[in-house]
């Protein structure tokens, strides 16, 4: 501890190893973010060009040595990030021949700026974060693996991000297109209003008056609830016994139903189904009610008895103390505190069988009867156009992301508490 | 006490162990039964005999011959209906003339005798009458009496008739091999990138910013998504013709022409003038199941992580330990066992994916896993007995993997 380092003056410009890897960093931001956003301009304008993502990495380069160099004082204040865009977009421009993304100006110019913008911002604050206060000169091995880390993270966020949401988005956009639209560009994924809102949302209407999607829509809402309401009313007093009661077999019991939660839908849809065309349940909503419970009771029943035996038994002993029947404990004191994960078995078994495709496949037949998924499934074929296949996925999603969205929390501390598959 | 207390707890699990035996066990029992039997799909429909009546003639003065006839048939084209009967009634005013010996008649009620028919079955069944003027006064319509038919099937299904053929077709089949090949590739190479994106995703999540709730509530979305949903739209978007992927792609000059991304089986690559094919479908499948299950892996490591304390790593930092080392001597030895877990549990429920592949390939292009094979062979090729035997080997697999699993998991259940 008695050396003391030589450090870099901490109030002016300096150049060293510091430089070198923030220059680095701020040529792969300027590389990445140009991808990024060159790619977005595209889709959302219909303008598709090659983005100059090259030319982007040297203004990167450029923008990001300047940054490193500046003392780490001032490198996050806003005047040196304004000079550094400002470096960048200059040194960029001149690079692509003054066509930022490729694209000759006088093409949506509006989007093309603030396109420009856009990529200097990201770039320039993403560099700095990404930099943070990395020194100019000499740079210690921690200095240097953390702005790695920085680095892979500020990438991870980029690349995460636009893995998930771009099948989403194209999704969408093309359930909002025509036909001729769709085969005219296909990298045309911008919102036309030329059709008014009627034109915009006609493969939605067609679905809705055509397609009977308004019915897919109430069976399989019909269906879900029933089979959440099904499940919680036989797993919520197995999984009282198992947590509770004392009985010969009891740990048995409990690990013999997570074994049977492995047994996969396949080997079971060939007997089903073979019984069940013989009683005449097959084609019937009734024949998806006695497989969806059965398969998702023993799940449902797992994550409550984990949580059944976080209640303080003496609450319930204190219940029954007071003459309360085991009914009456269960249902005046239990379920009133396992509502979290009440709730959080709910959304899972409505997520199980909201997107049930299997058996709702094999077993309907008939087009009254059919849930969403059988419903979008049948729109696979070559006669329906894709955009009603994409607005169908779109109608099919949008109700189980809300219930998602609306319980997250709970999802998420039932899942990981529980300990489930998917 | 402890009685009472152990007869309560069987009545609140009975339900639950009743569904379960009915429509779990009891058809897993059910494959190894159906795995011995030649049974066809169409076999489900257990033989009947059917019947339509018909009037044959004119009846417009007393004593006109007229026919009815009785068309008789098995709906099966192979399995015979025993002990056929049927019965009817003759309406009021027509005088039977001539009666099948098969038949017997007390007063109008008809009742005739067919035993056996065989497969494939059909008679017109006739007999004569001869009217009367009570027919003439009060024409009755012939058909207002529907017959009725009775005749029992030989239930395919509940018959003693067994045979090896379905395990000798799995197994003999040069695709049986190539098929398990492909699902312990899918297996492993699915379950490893749902595990190593999800530790990925972990890591950046790790670290408290603003809106991390909203990026983590979108990072689950492919989970969350059904499954109709999310394949389609890979469908769309990776589509040879006018996808979005491939159009980008084409456009940004990484590729010469576009590629068909589920369908096509290999392509040759050469690395240091070493030539090997490279599953194209295969590995688009794979990257698709990485896709939409990191999620799950993702919520489980970043609770572990979550749950480990600070401390260490502030002694850590104290110690002089850079990011990378606390990483590799800190982070991952405290997630090994949640690792090994969820590899066991995501590999066993990776196995048994037959949706996923069924909508993106069909098991086309070199993706047939066994799931697929079960489902291709029970019911695109309608022969249940041979899906009943793949089904079999699959649940054999299935056993092996559980019981390393037991194995390997902690004592005290679950992760």
């Amino acid at each position: 501890m008695a050396v003391i380092e030589t450090t870099p003056p901490r109030d002016g410009f300096a150049f060293g190893t510091g430089t070198i890897i923030s220059a680095v960093i701020g040529a792969l931001a300027g590389f990445v973010i140009m991808i990024v956003v060159g790619v977005t301009l595209g889709l959302i304008t219909g303008a598709f060009s090659a983005p100059p993502a090259g030319a982007a990495g040297l203004a990167g380069l450029i923008m990001g040595a300047f940054l490193g160099a500046s003392p780490p004082v001032t490198r996050s204040s806003n005047r040196t990030r304004l000079i550094a865009a400002v470096f960048l977009v200059i040194v960029h421009l001149i690079a692509t021949f003054a066509m930022p993304f490729g694209l000759p100006t006088n093409i949506v110019p509006v989007w093309q700026v603030m396109a420009l913008v856009v990529f200097a911002v990201l770039t320039t604050i993403g560099t700095s974060l990404m930099i943070a206060d990395l020194p100019s000169g000499q740079v210690s091995r921690y200095m240097a693996e953390a702005a790695f880390i920085r680095t892979m993270k500020g990438l991870g966020f980029v690349i995460f991000t636009v893995m998930v949401a771009l099948p989403f988005y194209v999704m969408v956009m093309t359930s909002l297109k025509n036909q001729a639209q769709l085969l005219a560009n296909p990298l045309d994924l911008s919102i036309s209003f030329a059709g008014g809102f009627e034109g915009l949302f006609s493969s939605y209407i067609e679905l809705f008056t055509q397609f009977n999607f308004g019915r897919y829509l109430l069976v399989s809402f019909v269906v879900s609830t029933a089979t959440v309401l099904l499940t919680l009313l036989f797993s919520i007093p197995g999984a009282y016994a198992v947590a509770r009661l004392r009985f010969t077999g009891r740990q048995a019991f409990a690990r013999s139903i997570l074994l049977i939660y492995m047994v996969p839908a396949i080997v079971l849809v060939i007997p089903l189904y073979a019984v069940f065309s013989q009683l005449g349940l097959r084609n019937s909503l009734i024949g998806l009610l006695i497989v969806y419970p059965a398969t998702t009771v023993p799940v449902a029943l797992y994550m409550l008895k984990g949580y059944f035996e976080g209640i303080p038994a003496e609450l319930e002993e204190a219940g029954l103390m007071d003459g309360l029947t085991r009914l009456g404990v269960i249902i005046k004191i239990t379920l009133p505190l396992a509502l979290p994960a009440l709730a959080s078995v709910s959304l899972y078994v409505f997520m199980i069988a909201w997107n049930e495709f299997l058996f709702a496949f094999m077993f309907l037949d008939d087009p009254s009867i059919f849930t969403l998924s059988r419903g979008v499934v049948s729109l696979n074929s070559s006669e329906v156009p894709r955009q009603h296949l994409m607005a169908g996925a779109v109608v099919a999603t949008v109700p189980v992301l809300i219930v998602f969205l609306w319980l997250e929390r709970f999802l998420v501390t039932g899942l990981t508490a529980g300990s489930v598959k998917g | 006490m402890r009685k009472r207390e152990a007869k309560l707890a069987f009545s609140m699990l009975l339900p639950t162990a009743l569904i379960v035996i009915l429509v779990v066990l009891g058809p897993l029992v059910a494959n190894f039964w159906i795995s011995v039997k030649p049974v066809e799909l169409a076999d489900l429909r257990a033989p009947t005999a059917l019947i339509t009546e018909r009037f044959r003639g004119d009846a417009e003065a007393v004593g006109d011959e007229v026919e009815l006839e009785y068309r008789i048939r098995n709906s099966s084209p192979n399995q015979p209906v025993l002990d056929a009967a049927f019965t009817d009634t003759i309406p009021d005013g027509l005088r039977i003339t001539g009666l099948d010996p098969r038949c017997s008649l007390s007063g109008q009620a008809l009742s005739c005798i067919l035993g056996e028919l065989e497969g494939g079955f059909r008679e017109r069944f006739r007999l004569q009458a001869e009217v009367t003027q009570a027919f003439l006064d009060t024409p009755a319509d012939v058909r207002a009496s529907e017959p009725s038919i009775t005749g029992s099937g030989v239930n395919v299904l509940t018959s003693l008739d067994f045979t090896w053929e379905n395990f000798r077709r799995v197994f003999s089949a040069s695709e049986f091999w190539s098929v398990l090949r492909v699902t312990i590739y899918y297996t492993v190479f699915s379950t490893g990138g749902a595990l190593i994106v999800g530790l990925f995703a972990a890591q950046l999540m790790n670290t408290a910013f603003k809106g991390r709730g909203i990026l983590r509530g979108l990072f689950l979305f492919p989970y969350v998504a059904p499954v109709i949903a999310v394949t389609f739209t890979w469908l769309i978007l990776l589509d040879p013709f006018s996808g979005t992927i491939n159009a980008m792609l084409v456009e940004m000059g990484l590729i010469d022409g576009p590629i068909n991304f589920f369908g096509t089986r290999e392509v040759d690559i050469s690395v240091f003038g070493l030539t090997f094919g490279f599953p194209v479908a295969l590995s688009t499948v794979i990257a698709f199941e990485a896709w939409r299950y990191f999620p799950l892996s993702f919520l489980f490591i970043l609770a572990a992580m979550q749950s480990v304390s600070s401390d260490m790593y502030e002694a850590a930092e104290m110690d002089g330990a850079t990011p990378l080392q606390q990483f590799w001597y800190l982070s991952l030895p405290q997630l090994v066992g949640i690792l090994s877990v969820l590899f066991l549990l995501r590999f066993i429920w990776t196995f048994n994916k037959f949706d996923d592949i069924f909508l993106l390939t069909g098991g086309a292009a070199g993706t047939r896993t066994l799931t697929v094979q079960v489902y291709e062979q029970g019911f695109a090729l309608s022969n249940l007995g041979a899906g009943a035997a793949v089904a079999v080997v699959v649940f054999f697999l299935l056993l092996a993997f559980a019981l390393v699993f037991f194995r390997f998991s902690p004592k005290e259940g679950g992760a």
